[in-house]
């Protein structure tokens, strides 16, 4: 039997958090949510997740917050894969991503296939 | 969760956000707003326009982009929100919130004033900030939407097949790679899905050691693969990493590998350097793998094994940060099963009464252990009561954010200059009331706009501020919440109140009315005194549907009004429906209780201040002046059960039109909280009784209807004042 990948997904819409869940769980993760990312940031520190999603526009602490806080952290939850959902697009965004540490981004309204393979693809499962 | 509760979900979402983005904008009419607040209004339009593209609603995320563009433009300084930019915000958000209401009803159309708005917004976006829809543009053009591509894998122990190509790709990740959290491993494991994969890292730029950073990535692969796939699908292993590579055709497969310019031998996987390189880098480094046979995972990244050995760990935080915890508003309950819970503890208070009562009959010293837990229990119990009934409590904020919108549109359309400021927006009451006075609300705001306000000249003339001002506040007064909206417009034109009531036959044209009588009029159905019929308030719909639904909920709204200095509503409304305060009083031997809210005083008078008046009418002299007395066992039908008739008590009440009456009654004993039982569900209506409530000893007491019971008695004073009859019977009408 093998574990479920654990994703924490970071979202201050309900809405959001909900389908990001629901497409992810049913697709066999298992999710944590945050309602921002100051709750993301804590519910990181105090779990083990395989994969983060988080928004960037939030109250707070915004996306970029949350990935520099990752990614400032030690050994490998730190280089966890971080992926920004965001309904922003363009190279701006892709640079301001990747300079912050994103690993990637999922553009906003994303399609649930979409999702699910792109977190398939960065937590190893194929 | 099925996809129509998502949906649902989003629009109660929306509602939220629109309240906040009302908020925000409100805070920056005021000219308080900090950087804070405009990250707050950029958020709000920022997250519908986010969610709404996942349900399609298109003309909402347009709309939403562009009033975002022009936000974001505020928020980074670019763009000064003065008069006529907060103008358009305000018009946007109220367009907005239209739009929100279409999608959720499933219309397809668009707001009326929507494409000027629009227009106006790409326009300002046009001329300020740096390059006007680039987003879009570049939204269009760089697709960055990830497709699942279907791999073929391609079975390799036939070997590459016919018609596959030879490429190379030359991938520089830069020196974030690790630390960004890629993994080499699994996208050659990606590759390998398309072919046979021969990889070589180039460690030409690994710094000295006393530079090196093992966060940091300095490494490059040269990966070459046998494939039928095309170089997009190529390109699609590197996901999100595809502009690190470089792909080159090197030409169809034939037989062996050919020797290529960097002279590579075929199957070495794995240069000396890559692995020094990696070390530090443990667990994100990538461990290039042979090129075959191609592995799914990375054992060293997937990491369902060091999940596993911490179980209890895992488990902790999505209970500890609330997993999949809802905003408060997202608890969403049958109001009916708060109602019965509300019910249920409404008993348990009377139950509490009860054996308090019996413990006391039971001659219980009240120093003893027993008495002190009663009101432990006592008080607990009322904290219950409390807590449920701040269920569904609410602030009346979003209400008096709509009235906002209503004024902004009404002023649009009347070209008048109106602001709307409003207090004790955090007053909190019960659900339904709020939901319930929305409409009553918004028909007395376009009014105060409509006939309340003068015109700018008329103001100017009268040497008031051009721009009118209309209160919209509200407040606890015990145990009610007063809303009061006053404008400080010309007041009531009693003479052309008076003129037309007696033009459409309200009242005689000799009839003498107060000044309070003439304003008290308005309330009167089918009372219009609109000059001529604006399109806003002339709709038929006149003051007294508003008092009929105020009346409903048990509230009551009065007028006062000042020639030149402008008229006030005051609506005054029960905090719930379902518990009020009131005084136990005893009448014929019946237990009765009367609502505190409308009491004044109870007096015991002299005899002498009791004067008879009329055939049997008697008035109550107090302070100078007479007040009608109601005899409750005559008018209720409780002497024939024998019984002296109105011992020696009066209570003074005061009814919403301001009028005193004594109701006559025999003893009072005390104050309590009583639980409201609606007779009409479970007995019929009894005029002058409004409802039932059960005391401490088990007992039905009647509540007294101190409105009824008024304006029977203005209706007996009526009968006996044979000129006035006609108006009293209208007035009372209305009580």
């Amino acid at each position: 039997m093998t574990i479920a990948p654990h994703i924490l997904a970071i979202d201050d819409s309900f809405t959001i958090r909900e389908m990001v869940s629901q497409t992810l769980r049913d697709a066999g993760f298992e999710v944590t949510t945050a309602n921002d990312g100051q709750d993301g940031v804590e519910a990181f520190a105090g779990g083990r997740y395989d994969a983060v999603i988080t928004d960037i526009n939030m109250p707070r602490m915004d996306g970029f917050g949350v990935i520099e806080t990752i990614r400032s952290g030690q050994g490998s939850p730190a280089r966890v894969p971080i992926l920004v959902l965001t309904t922003e697009s363009g190279p701006k965004l892709k640079d301001r991503a990747r300079k912050a540490g994103a690993t990637g981004w999922i553009v906003k309204p994303f399609d649930d296939e979409a999702l699910v393979s792109v977190l398939n693809r960065v937590t190893g499962r194929g | 969760m099925s996809a129509d509760n998502l949906k649902a979900m989003f629009f109660v979402e929306c509602e939220e956000l629109l309240e906040s983005l009302g908020e925000g904008l409100q805070t920056m009419e005021d000219g308080e707003a900090d950087s804070e607040t405009l990250h707050a209004i950029f958020r709000a339009v920022h997250s519908i326009k986010g969610t709404a593209g996942a349900f399609g609603f298109d003309t909402l995320v347009t709309f939403t982009h562009h009033y975002e563009t022009v936000l974001d433009l505020i928020r980074s300084d670019q763009l000064e929100a003065d008069g006529d930019i907060l103008r358009l915000l305000l018009r946007s958000s109220d367009i907005l919130a239209d739009l929100v209401e279409l999608a959720r009803s499933e219309d397809s159309g668009r707001p009326e004033a929507m494409d000027s708005v629009l227009e106006s917004l790409i326009e300002i976006s046009k001329h300020h900030g740096d390059d006007p829809g680039e987003d879009e543009a570049q939204s269009a053009d760089v697709d960055l939407t990830f497709e699942p591509v279907a791999f073929s894998p391609l079975s390799l122990d036939d070997g590459p097949p016919a018609g596959a190509l030879r490429y190379r790709i030359r991938f520089e990740p830069g020196t974030s790679f690790f630390r960004n959290g890629h993994d080499l491993g699994q996208i050659l494991a990606e590759l390998e899905k398309a072919g046979p994969v021969t990889v070589t890292a180039d460690s030409a730029t690994l710094p000295l050691l006393s530079d090196f950073d093992p966060g940091e990535c300095h490494l490059a692969w040269d990966i070459e693969i046998e494939t039928e796939a095309t170089e997009a699908e190529l390109l699609d292993a590197f996901m999100f990493l595809e502009e690190f590579c470089k792909v080159s055709e090197l030409g169809p497969v034939a037989g062996g590998l050919p020797d290529l310019g960097g002279g590579l031998p075929d199957l070495d996987p794995l240069p000396e350097a890559a692995p020094a390189a990696e070390l530090p880098a443990e667990p994100a480094a990538p461990e290039p793998e042979a090129p075959s046979p191609p592995r799914k995972t990375d054992p060293g990244r997937a990491a369902p094994e060091p999940a596993a050995a911490e179980p209890q760990k895992r488990a902790d935080p999505a209970g500890a940060t609330g997993g999949a915890t809802p905003k408060q508003p997202m608890l969403r309950v049958d109001p009916e099963r708060v109602d019965r819970l509300i019910n249920t503890v409404g008993e348990l208070i009377i139950n509490q009464a009860v054996i308090s009562q019996r413990i006391v009959e039971a001659g219980f010293d009240s120093n003893s252990d027993l008495m002190g837990d009663l009101d432990d229990f006592q008080h607990l119990a009322r904290e219950i009561q409390e807590g449920v009934m701040a269920i569904r409590a609410q602030p009346v904020k979003p209400l008096f954010q709509r009235m906002q919108r209503i004024v902004r549109e009404t002023v649009d359309a009347l070209g008048k200059d109106v602001t709307l400021v409003t207090e004790g927006e955090n007053t909190e009451v019960d659900k339904t009331l709020v939901e319930r006075l929305a409409d009553p609300l918004t028909h007395m705001i376009r009014n105060a706009v409509d006939h309340g306000i003068e015109r700018r000249e008329i103001r100017a003339q009268a040497g008031k501020p051009e721009k009118g001002t209309i209160r919209l506040a509200a407040a606890h007064r015990s145990g009610h919440v007063q809303i009061e909206i006053s404008d400080d417009g010309a007041g009531v034109n009693r003479p052309r109140v008076f003129e037309k009531a007696v033009e459409k036959g309200l009242i005689p044209a000799d009839a003498k009315l107060s000044d309070g009588e003439i304003d008290n009029l308005l309330f009167m159905p089918g009372f219009s005194t609109a000059a001529e019929v604006t399109n806003l308030s002339g709709r038929g719909v006149g003051m007294d549907v508003v008092k009929t639904a105020i009346s409903a909920l048990g509230g009551r709204v009065a007028i006062s009004s000042m020639p030149g200095k402008g008229t006030t509503f005051t609506i005054s409304m029960p905090l719930t429906l379902a518990v009020m305060d009131g005084m136990v009083v005893h009448i014929c031997g019946e237990t009765m209780v009367v609502p505190l809210a409308s009491i004044v005083e109870t007096i015991r008078p002299r005899p002498d201040d009791i004067k008879p008046i009329g055939r049997d009418g008697r008035l109550l002299f107090i302070r100078g002046t007479y007040v009608p007395i109601a005899s409750l066992s005559r008018m209720l039908g409780l002497l024939r059960q024998g019984g002296d008739s109105d011992g020696g008590v009066f209570v003074l009440v005061r009814s919403e039109s301001d009028d005193l009456v004594a109701l006559a009654v025999d003893d009072i004993s005390d104050q309590r909280q009583v639980v409201i039982k609606s007779l009409e569900g479970n007995y019929g209506a009894i005029p002058g009784i409004s409802a039932a409530t059960i005391l401490g000893d088990g007992r039905v007491a009647l509540i007294i209807d101190t409105e009824a019971i008024l304006s029977q008695v203005r209706r007996a004073g009526a009968e006996a004042a044979q000129h006035k009859e006609m108006f009293h019977e209208q007035a009372s009408a209305l009580g």
